[in-house]
């Protein structure tokens, strides 16, 4: 044999060597230095969390009534990933499930595709995550379970069990949809979000997404369950590594009374429809009245006792996954935006409900309110003419009667003057501004900070406002002609154009006199109405409106309360808060307001405003009015404001002041002209107690045990 | 051993010398007998505890595997001794026969009603009694036999093979290979082929027929993939190598299970049958193609060192059996079957860590699964039987 071949062989045995190395190499790297990283997979491999949903806790009225609660339904849920794996892409698995279900098989493609699928934009979708079985209905009934379950083969990823689901029971018909909200799947970007309210969400889990769901659900929604299981390569289980059971979550006790949030729910409905009819008395005929909003306040410490939206929608809905068909619905204009919540959300310009901040304005600024005032049919201030809202002349009259008849040419005159004084288009260095001033006070343009998510802050068309608004809009101004829509390019419009293009930054003596009367850019919400005329009632106190009063164990006890909360108070003394309040009466006794509450025989202070829209809606009408009416009632010992609002609806006292009056009827038991306590929701005012829980989480009705 | 020359039987002639001074007890090699004795029963625990659990869990006899094991290994290590046994020159006269039957037998498989397929490849001959045989196994045995006899015999004076001997040792190499490529079962031919390469180049061959062959595998390799000769699942395992996301659900997933087991064992591993990897049935074929993820888990990197150890054990005897060996054919014999155990050994443990692409070969000594172990028994045989017949 040659050296060759030995030398060779030599050669082969140190590749081997370094073979076996390399093998060794690998192995330390892989068991020592990336061991902690293989056993981490190796963990996630092999363990699953099971998770067993808590109960949502129940949101409850002021007696204990339920507004939402947990039912349990047969639910029929469906693996998304079954129709991956389905060569059809489960075309004919949904199409089996539909005729079982009683459904259309598109019905079930819409609610199984995942959002952000292409054809999710037009057809709906599953918000919730695709590994989650997706119920497909919970109101099922066992003979559809029992078809599916008997032809297991035939339905892979089709599980029939009963579940528990959110349920709103509209008791006595208590709707109170934008109050509740709604809860939803857990979305990737809640999991994603740093939030604390988000810390302890398994990716299954349902949340709030509005409302009260959404404000208190950190405590509705208790902890879910999680039983943590090894399970091998068949997803069979082989242990389980630690289980701990789902705490239910605790119940929300509001100051929403079931009973009077219907009869405030019928009255705003009974409003629009007066109002689309033509309400009795009203020249101009029939409104669009395309939205309302109604609260009802405690004015002694701001808790809301009803609050409604029109038009209004079944929370149920939300429940099984919205069809593309009632989401469009929801946020359709054409259909007024059901989701909006108008009471927290809906700006309008406060018109002549506005004169409460005009009178502490000019209580401020020095005029005497014991004085008479000139009432003129019109005012020219500029080259502008300014007249009084249905062209009534009053002559010389007192500031009460002015407030009572909701005469404006006087409040053009005090606040064309206060603006000449404050240097008029060529504003001092540190100008008085009352009537701003005033309007910051009443905390005009800020949320009222009601515990309900989304509240818009209405606007204040002060001087910092208007230099921002130009800094924005100016260009659009100075070239009306050339990027206007032709629609608007009308003489009219082009020279208020020119106008806002060479001095729109300024308050001009216009923006002033309409400030004085509510109109122009200062926007409200029906919600801070209800804020500052519960506070003129109450004596000055700027309340936090709350809804949420205490939170209780699901063993009834009690875990925290929710105090209502003082904001502030309003800028006036006793003296012009008590001359405020008795032309606020006059309004009723001889002024707008006459007419819905005569012969009432609870005294009721009110102040109604009819706010001019500028624009158009969909089909090219002039935008129509807001009617407002806001009153507090009894005028000697405030304890309720009632606030009505109707877009587009008329004015205050004819659109909404006999739903108003209704509202007080049922508050206070009244009958055509006689009190009869029995008949009162209140007998004695809003209930001060918190309803009992029996141990089983049954709640003990407040008055009278069952 | 001048005794052999004595007897034309060699069986029996060594049986009666056995214990004597020079006899084969004596002369065998026992680090190598221990090695392999302990690797059998390292096999036997592991083959046990990749199968009793889920066996035990899915209500069956939760011995099954390591009974059949059991069974494997004596039948293994009768054939490994009667290999050892037989005399050094009859096991060149018989090398053509063994040849001729390894070659018989992969025909047959090829022919539908004797083979049968598993895995993709018709490499098996099913056997009554639940029995199966894959003669690409023997076909190891028989290549480098064959080979070794072919380059060994030559002329006088001449020292190292000439281009005439390695042509026709090339072509007994190349049949059953072709035959192999048919069924088709890349991880053999890739074992052969790395055997092959190296009984040429320590045959004293030209380094050209050596570089040459390099080239030729290398081409063979790219030209297979071009030419689309190689089936999906070959070319996605592949590409499972390369990219293990290519294929997750079935390749890669499998190496990325058996890459999580072997990783998740750490030093001292989870211990035996306690292995959650191993006993939740997440690598496929654990007992087989993938038991060294159960030395992985189980033993740690402790215990699955001290394997590739044994294994080195084994690969340092072989080689020096190799060196040591008085005769060319005894040398190629030894060598061939040292390569032929390395490159089954790197490409096995290998393929479970990620480092080679994933072809279905068994590990020697360890996994489950009769012909191997037969195989690899016999070639332990030859070299135990070279070392005793070196003079």
């Amino acid at each position: 044999m040659s050296d060759r071949s030995w030398r060779r062989l030599v050669i082969v045995q140190v590749l081997i060597a370094s073979m076996l190395i390399a093998l060794l190499g690998r192995l330390y790297y892989m068991q020592i230095a990336s061991g902690p990283r293989y056993q981490a997979a190796a963990m996630d491999n092999q363990s699953r969390d099971i998770i067993t949903p808590a109960a949502r806790g129940m949101i409850l009225d002021d007696k204990g009534v339920p507004l939402a609660m947990n039912r349990t339904g047969l639910v029929i849920s469906l693996d998304h990933e079954a129709l991956q794996k389905a060569k059809d892409g489960g075309k004919e698995l949904l199409n089996r499930l539909a005729k079982i279900l009683g459904t259309s098989y598109e019905a079930l493609v819409a609610r199984t595709t995942l959002c952000g699928a292409k054809s999710a934009v037009t057809i709906g979708c599953w918000n919730g995550s695709p590994y989650q079985p997706i119920p497909l209905t919970n109101s099922a009934n066992s003979d559809m379970a029992l078809q599916i379950i008997e032809h297991a083969e035939k339905f892979p990823g089709v599980t029939a069990e009963p579940e528990g689901f959110r349920f709103y029971p509209a008791v006595g018909g208590a709707n109170a949809a934008h109050v509740l909200g709604y809860i939803g799947p857990v979305s990737t970007a809640d999991m994603k979000s740093k939030s604390s309210r988000n810390v302890g969400l398994h990716q299954y889990d349902l949340i709030g997404k509005a409302g009260l769901e959404y404000q208190y659900d950190t405590d509705l929604r208790g902890e879910s369950g999680i039983r943590q299981v090894v399970v091998d390569r068949t997803g069979a289980i082989t242990r389980i590594v630690r289980s701990t059971p789902a705490t239910p979550g605790n119940h929300l006790v509001t100051s929403i009374d079931a009973r009077v949030q219907t009869v405030v729910e019928q009255q705003l409905a009974a409003a629009i429809a007066r109002a689309r009819a033509g309400p009795p008395g009203d020249r101009r005929g029939s409104h669009s009245a395309d939205g309302g909003a109604a609260i009802v306040m405690d004015v002694t410490n701001g808790r809301i006792i009803a609050m409604a939206s029109y038009p209004t929608y079944d929370p149920n809905i939300w429940e099984n996954g919205l069809s593309y068909k009632q989401a469009k619905t929801l946020f359709s204009e054409a259909s007024s935006v059901p989701a909006l919540s108008r009471a927290i959300q809906g700006q309008f310009a406060p018109a002549s409900t506005f004169k409460v901040v005009s009178l502490a304005a000019a209580a401020a600024a020095g005029y005497d309110l014991n004085a008479t005032y000139d009432c003129p049919v019109n005012l020219k201030i500029g080259n502008r003419v300014f007249t009084n809202f249905e062209g009534e002349r009053f002559g010389r009259i007192s500031m009460r009667t002015a407030i009572a008849v909701s005469c404006d040419t006087v409040w053009y005159q005090i606040a064309y003057d206060m603006w000449v004084r404050d240097g008029g288009l060529r504003p001092k260095k540190n100008p008085a501004d009352y009537f701003f001033k005033a309007a910051k006070a009443y905390r005009i343009g800020e949320r009222t900070g009601i515990d309900l998510p989304s509240e818009v802050t209405g606007r204040l068309a002060d001087r910092q406002w208007k230099t921002k608004w130009y800094a924005n809009n100016s260009h659009f101004f100075c070239n009306y002609q050339k990027e206007a829509i032709p629609s608007q390019r009308t003489p009219m419009l082009i020279a208020i154009a020119k106008e806002n293009c060479v001095d729109g930054m300024k308050v001009r003596a216009g923006d002033a006199v309409n400030f004085a009367i509510g109109q122009g850019d200062t926007t409200i919400t029906p919600l801070q109405l209800a804020q500052i005329y519960a506070a003129v009632a109450n004596g000055g106190t700027l309340w936090r409106p709350t809804i949420g009063r205490a939170i209780l164990k699901p063993d009834g006890t009690l875990v925290r309360e929710i105090k209502p909360q003082k904001l502030g108070r309003i800028p006036m003394n006793q003296k012009t808060l008590a001359f405020v309040r008795d032309a606020l009466r006059a309004v009723v006794t001889q002024g707008t307001a006459v007419y819905p509450f005569s012969g009432f025989p609870i005294s009721v202070s009110a102040k109604t405003g009819t706010g001019e829209v500028f624009g158009k809606n969909l089909n090219g009408s002039p935008k129509d009015t807001t009617s407002w009416l806001a009153t507090y009632a009894p005028s000697e010992k405030p304890r309720y404001a009632v606030v009505m609002m109707v877009s587009q609806g008329g004015t205050g006292s004819l659109t909404g002041g006999p739903s108003v009056r209704k509202i007080y009827e049922s508050l206070f038991g009244v009958t055509g002209s006689t009190v009869n306590p029995a008949l009162s929701l209140f007998p004695k005012g809003p209930p001060s107690a918190l309803p009992g829980l029996t141990l089983a989480g049954r709640i003990l009705p407040l008055h009278g045990k069952p | 051993m001048a005794n052999s020359y004595q007897s034309p039987v060699g069986v029996t002639n060594r049986f009666n010398g056995a214990l004597r001074r020079g006899g084969f007890i004596r002369g065998m090699d026992w680090v190598l007998v221990s090695a392999v004795l302990l690797l059998l029963v390292i096999g036997a625990i592991l083959v046990s505890a990749g199968t009793r659990n889920w066996y035990a869990a899915a209500g069956l006899d939760p011995n099954y595997y390591l009974k059949r094991h059991l069974i494997n290994i004596v039948v293994g290590l009768v054939l490994g001794i009667a290999t050892m046994l037989f005399d050094y020159r009859l096991l060149r006269a018989y090398t053509p026969i063994l040849w001729g039957i390894a070659f018989l037998g992969l025909v047959a498989v090829l022919i539908p009603g004797i083979g049968s397929t598993i895995h993709g490849a018709k490499a098996w001959i099913t056997l009554p009694g639940g029995y199966s045989v894959e003669p690409g196994e023997f076909a190891k045995v028989a290549v480098i036999a064959g080979m070794a006899m072919l380059l060994a015999e030559r002329r006088e004076g001449e020292k190292d093979p000439k281009a005439r001997d390695v042509a026709q040792s090339l072509i007994i190499a190349a049949l059953p290979m072709i035959l192999i490529m048919l069924q088709p079962d890349l991880g053999t031919v890739m074992i052969l082929s790395a055997s092959v390469l190296v009984v040429i180049a320590i045959s004293g061959a030209s380094w050209k027929w050596v570089a040459g062959l390099i080239l030729l595998a290398c081409i063979g390799s790219v030209g297979a993939v071009k030419l689309h000769v190689l089936h999906d699942y070959q070319i996605k395992r592949l590409q499972s190598f390369v990219d293990p996301k290519a294929d997750p659900q079935q390749s890669g997933y499998q190496l990325r299970q058996a890459r999580i087991t072997i990783g998740s064992g750490g030093m001292l591993g989870k211990g035996l049958y306690k292995g959650p990897q191993t006993n939740g049935r997440f690598v496929p074929e654990q007992q087989t193609d993938f038991i060294f993820t159960v030395a992985g888990e189980e033993l740690g990197f402790v215990g699955s060192a001290s394997v590739i150890g044994l294994f080195g054990v084994i690969l340092w005897r072989a080689g020096r059996i190799a060196r040591r060996s008085t005769d060319l054919f005894g040398r190629l014999v030894a060598g061939g079957i040292m390569a032929w155990f390395a490159f089954q050994i790197f490409e096995n443990v290998g393929m479970a860590m990620g480092l080679m692409p994933m072809t279905g070969v068994p590990l020697p000594l360890l996994s489950y699964g009769g012909t191997s172990l037969f195989a690899v028994l016999i070639g332990v045989g030859l070299l135990e039987n070279v070392h005793i017949g070196r003079a």
